[in-house]
Parts: structure tokens; C-alpha cells; sequence
């Protein structure tokens, strides 16, 4: 990882990506880490396009800025492809997380990625359905993060999501949104 | 033990009230600070606090009822943002002048017309002359710490003035970052028990608030006024003393970040002081030798303090997130200006105005004046004094 790991969100609102941003911040606290999550505001309408931002470090995070130059790069609408360059200020090394049915390699294409950049889909939308009910692609998406940042464990990611949930949700929609961590971690797919 | 949390700054300043743990709160929503009244008043709502929660009609209303609340003898809080900290205008004076120790937590908004909720400084400035004490916070971690220290300095016995804390709307308020909580039990033990001072209530000793005071004598509590403001920087530098050692956090009346052998420097408030500091390291990597002043108490300004820091440099650049319409220069700018004019030898002093309703302050922006600066300090030549950074001409 680099020193410090940022990663940009693409979502809609109404989808769990501010939601995803945070947990996965608060996953990332371990270890002494410091961590940044926040949305970039605007119309707070469901369905409007949102970006939402991490930084994650071991050293002390002073930027107050959207992340311009991201490591990891997570489209949770895939909608999202047609209207707006989410390659923009992207690392040639950086990560790029698809919420889609597709072929990653259709995706690499669309997205006219570098060589020297990855791309990773998973159908983020069909897990959530099968799992919550609902078209809440967020938990897989938070599990593919984990597994590519590499810099914390499926468990930790899975104990965090029962915490932040459990205030809120019955033990129905949080065994869900756990088995939809897993299975995102487990199912993404990279080409 | 200190609790390591990923919250928001108006989640942290939200349990910087709770575990004071104050008598009366009353206020009125509005973004961004309505998230942490909001939190505040489901803690009043659980029991987790004793605190009367006043709901009121306006921001107008709130502070009254704040000071209604003070002068009766309670610790009281409020927030707000904004058209709020506007509306309350009014009261705020009365609040200062009738010397009670209210704590606002200030979610910094721009002021409207055109309509625009996200973070700016001109609330804050708009109230910076009106007799309160002003803390401002980079981050949520400083917001907290401001917070709970502000109980101290605004409540000691030879101050008695209220305080407002700033924070930076929506860019600090709303995001989520690392910090570290203090045990509930060291925040009430530093804080204290509250001691009242004339309190309405007791109606043994009857006293009077708010009377008429003719030219007879008005000038006379204007000048007490002023003096007891000359008190409050030793009273937050023996707080801030005091609160490192519960926390291991120093606080001074503002921070310099390697200023000491820079030749050029910014000043600049709160969130975009932490963007500088990443981009003067760049610089000093380039062996441009830049540094940076944040003020912290910024009412009352400590001017001697403010000149000594920054006497020895070649150029500095005074950042404002708020423009002073007709004054030529953002308000951060003129006290700065005002703290170096006593120096025969000072630097060359120029200033932008960025941010204004939440437009982002980007590292570019940084790179763009801090190159200014170096060829400012070069040439000895001011390009332009006041410049508007970041803006479509």
C-alpha cells in the first residue's frame, strides 16, 4: 500500500455509498491507522450522482480536499459510466471497482483503462437482492475494497458492518449485509 | 483511557457537550450544525445528560434564551450557523456585555443572499468584534478539544465571557476522520463544577442584569470589557496547559508549522491550514524554506504574539475565507496587517481571498501563492496586494 491509500466513490444517492465510505473508514482504525471519510455535497435527492472520499495512512491526515488523484476507484452504479470520466485524476497503478454483471474486460474497454491499471467488477446488484432484498450494492462493494486495499482483514470489515448495523437494522437485514460482504469479497471477478 | 473513534466533527463536538454535560441548551436548527444539535438533543432525550433542552422559534430566541438561562446561574450551550449566528446578532452583544459565560459550538457557513450552506467564514467574522471569545479548529479533533477547554476560559473567574468555537461547515462538520475521546470522567473533572457568579436565582442576594447605563458611565463598562479581554490569552494558554495533560494534545494561541526558519509563510484558519501544511512539506523538500500560522484564539487577537512569529519573514500571505465588502482586505488580513505595523522590518504582506461558500482549496492553490511568495521574497515586489483565488474572472 501506499503510504497513504485514497479511494473515490461514484454512487447514486440512496445507495449506501456514504454509508459504505464510513465503514470502511471505521474498519480501517485498526492498527493506529488515521482515516478520512467523507461526501461531497450537493442536492441530497436519491438517484442524483454523488462522489463520496477515504484516505487511509499511518501518518497524520491534514488534507481537507476531495481525493483528485485516487488509488482505488469504486463505481457502485454502473449507470454512472455514460456521464461522467471516472478514470479522471486516477493512478497509473490505480484500482478501479465496477458494480456490474459484465465481463471485466468490457468494462476495461469502456472505461479505456491504462495497462498499468486494474479492473475489477462484481455484480454488487444481484448479491445485495439475494441477500437483502434490495438493490443495496454497497456491502458487496465495501467487501471487493477490502479484498483489494489489502489493508484489512475480511473479518475486521465483517465485525464493523455488524456494529454499525446493529444499531439500526433487525439481525434479518444485518446477516445480509454480512453474507453480501462475503460474497463480494469472495466474487469479484478482474480482467 | 482515551477512546480512538471515527466520527464527524459535529458527532465530536456533540460529546464534547454531552460529557460536560451542561444545565440548559437552547437552540434552533440549521445547517451544517443541525447534525450536532441534533445528536445533542437525542442524548437530552436518552438521559444521557441532565441538560434542560430549550426548543425555541429563531436563533434570536435561542440566545436569549441562553442568556436568560446564564444569567440565572446555569452552564449553558447553544449552536448554530450561519444566518443563525446573524440572527442572533443582537443578543450576542448582550450576552458579552452582561459577561456570561454561554458556549457556542459554530458550524462556519457563508451567509446568504445568494443562498449557500457550506463552509465559509464569514459567520464568524461577522461576529468576531462583538465582545465573545473566538476559538477556531482545524480539524474534528481540535473542534472537541477547543470545545471542552472553552468551558474553562469563557467560566474562569476573571474572565466570565461567553466563547464560540469554530469549525469549517460540511468540510469538518460532516466528515468522518480519526480522533481520540477523552474518558467522560477526565472531561468532568477538568471541566468542573460550574460557579455561578451574581446568579438571577439567588433570591437571597437579589441582583439586577441589563440595566440603562447613560453616558455617565457606559464607557466605563466598555473599558472593563476591553480590559477583561486583555486577560484571556494567559487564561487559554494555563487552560491549554492543564488540558495537555489530560489529553497529551498542546494548544497554544495559535500554531506555527515550521516557521521559525522559513522566509515565507501563510496565514490561515481552520480546514485548509491542514492542506497548506501537506504542500509546504513539498516545498521544503524543494528547499523553499515555507512555513504557516494558524491563528487559534482569534478574539481576542493576540497581536504582539502574531507580530513576534512572524516579524522575521521575507513575504507572508494572509488567507481569508471571507472578504470584507468595502474594506480592501479580508478580515484575517487587517489583523494581521495590524500585528506587524509596530515593526520597522516586516514582511512583504499580501492577501487572498479562497473558499468563499465551500469552494474546494485545493494543494494547487497552495503551490500557486507559495510560488508567489518565493518570488515576492526574490524580487521584493508585490505583484498585487489582494487577489481572489480559485474564482472564474
Amino acid at each position: 500500500m501506499a503510504e497513504t491509500l485514497e479511494i473515490r466513490w461514484h454512487g447514486r444517492g440512496g445507495q449506501g455509498t456514504v454509508t459504505a465510505a464510513k465503514v470502511f473508514a471505521d474498519a480501517c482504525l485498526s492498527g493506529g491507522r488515521h482515516v478520512q471519510a467523507f461526501p461531497e455535497y450537493g442536492p441530497e435527492r436519491s438517484g442524483a450522482p454523488l462522489r463520496a472520499y477515504n484516505r487511509v495512512s499511518s501518518k497524520e491526515l491534514r488534507m481537507h480536499c476531495p481525493v483528485l488523484k485516487p488509488n482505488i476507484v469504486a463505481v457502485v452504479d454502473a449507470t454512472l459510466l455514460d456521464g461522467i470520466d471516472v478514470t479522471e485524476g486516477a493512478l497509473d497503478d490505480a484500482v478501479f471497482i465496477v458494480n456490474s454483471a459484465k465481463d471485466p474486460k468490457e468494462l476495461r474497454e469502456k472505461l479505456k483503462a491504462k495497462p498499468t491499471q486494474r479492473v475489477l467488477t462484481v455484480d454488487a446488484t444481484k448479491i445485495a437482492i439475494e441477500n437483502i432484498g434490495r438493490p443495496l450494492p454497497n456491502s458487496p462493494m465495501v467487501g471487493v475494497l477490502a479484498k483489494v486495499s489489502g489493508i484489512v482483514s475480511l473479518d475486521l470489515i465483517l465485525e464493523d458492518v455488524k456494529k454499525s448495523f446493529g444499531k439500526k437494522f433487525s439481525q434479518k437485514i444485518i446477516d445480509g449485509n454480512l453474507e453480501a460482504v462475503k460474497r463480494g469479497y469472495e466474487e469479484v471477478r478482474e480482467g | 483511557m482515551p477512546k480512538i473513534v471515527a466520527v464527524t466533527g459535529n458527532e465530536a463536538v456533540a460529546e464534547a457537550f454531552r460529557q460536560v454535560n451542561p444545565d440548559v441548551c437552547a437552540a434552533y436548527p440549521i445547517t451544517p450544525s443541525t447534525d450536532l444539535m441534533q445528536r445533542f438533543a437525542s442524548f437530552v432525550n436518552n438521559g444521557k445528560v441532565k441538560t434542560e433542552m430549550i426548543l425555541v422559534e429563531s436563533e434570536h430566541s435561542a440566545m436569549s434564551a441562553c442568556i436568560g438561562a446564564s444569567a440565572a446561574g446555569g452552564r449553558v450551550i447553544t449552536a448554530t450557523s450561519s444566518q443563525g449566528l446573524a440572527l442572533m446578532w443582537e443578543e450576542l452583544f448582550i450576552a458579552s456585555g452582561t459577561r456570561l459565560p454561554i458556549v457556542l459550538g459554530l458550524v462556519n457557513r457563508a451567509l446568504s443572499a445568494p443562498l449557500n450552506i457550506h463552509g465559509d467564514h464569514s459567520d464568524g467574522m461577522g461576529a468576531r468584534d462583538c465582545g465573545w471569545i473566538q476559538l477556531w479548529s482545524e480539524n474534528g479533533q481540535e473542534a472537541y478539544d477547543n470545545t471542552i477547554q472553552a468551558f474553562r476560559i469563557a467560566e474562569h473567574m476573571d474572565i466570565r465571557l461567553p466563547a464560540m468555537t469554530c469549525m469549517d461547515g460540511f468540510i469538518i462538520s460532516h466528515s468522518i476522520e480519526r480522533m481520540e475521546y477523552l474518558d467522560d470522567e477526565a472531561v468532568k473533572n477538568f471541566a468542573g463544577e460550574f460557579r455561578t457568579l451574581n446568579p438571577l436565582l439567588d433570591i437571597e442576594h437579589p441582583v439586577s442584569y441589563g440595566p440603562l447605563i447613560l453616558p455617565d458611565y457606559y464607557m466605563e463598562f466598555r473599558r472593563a470589557h476591553a480590559e477583561v479581554m486583555s486577560k484571556v490569552s494567559k487564561v487559554v494558554l494555563s487552560v491549554a496547559k492543564d488540558f495537555e495533560k489530560i489529553s497529551g494534545r498542546k494548544y497554544g494561541l495559535f500554531e506555527t508549522y515550521r516557521l521559525e526558519d522559513a522566509e515565507i509563510a501563510f496565514v490561515i484558519l481552520n480546514s485548509a491550514a491542514g492542506t497548506s501544511k501537506d504542500v509546504i512539506d513539498e516545498f521544503r523538500n524543494k528547499g523553499i524554506k515555507a512555513g504557516l500560522l494558524k491563528p487559534r484564539l482569534y478574539r481576542p487577537f493576540p497581536y504582539e504574539e502574531v507580530g513576534e512569529a512572524l516579524k522575521h519573514l521575507k513575504a507572508v500571505c494572509v488567507l481569508d475565507r471571507a472578504d470584507a465588502f468595502g474594506a480592501s482586505y479580508g478580515p484575517l488580513y487587517i489583523d494581521i496587517a495590524a500585528s506587524l505595523y509596530p515593526y520597522k522590518e516586516r514582511p512583504l504582506l499580501i492577501n487572498k481571498i479562497y473558499g468563499l461558500g465551500g469552494r474546494d482549496y485545493l494543494p494547487e492553490h497552495a503551490e500557486l501563492v507559495l510560488n508567489e511568495l518565493a518570488e515576492t521574497a526574490k524580487t521584493g515586489k508585490v505583484k498585487t496586494f489582494k487577489e481572489y483565488i480559485g474564482v472564474r474572472e
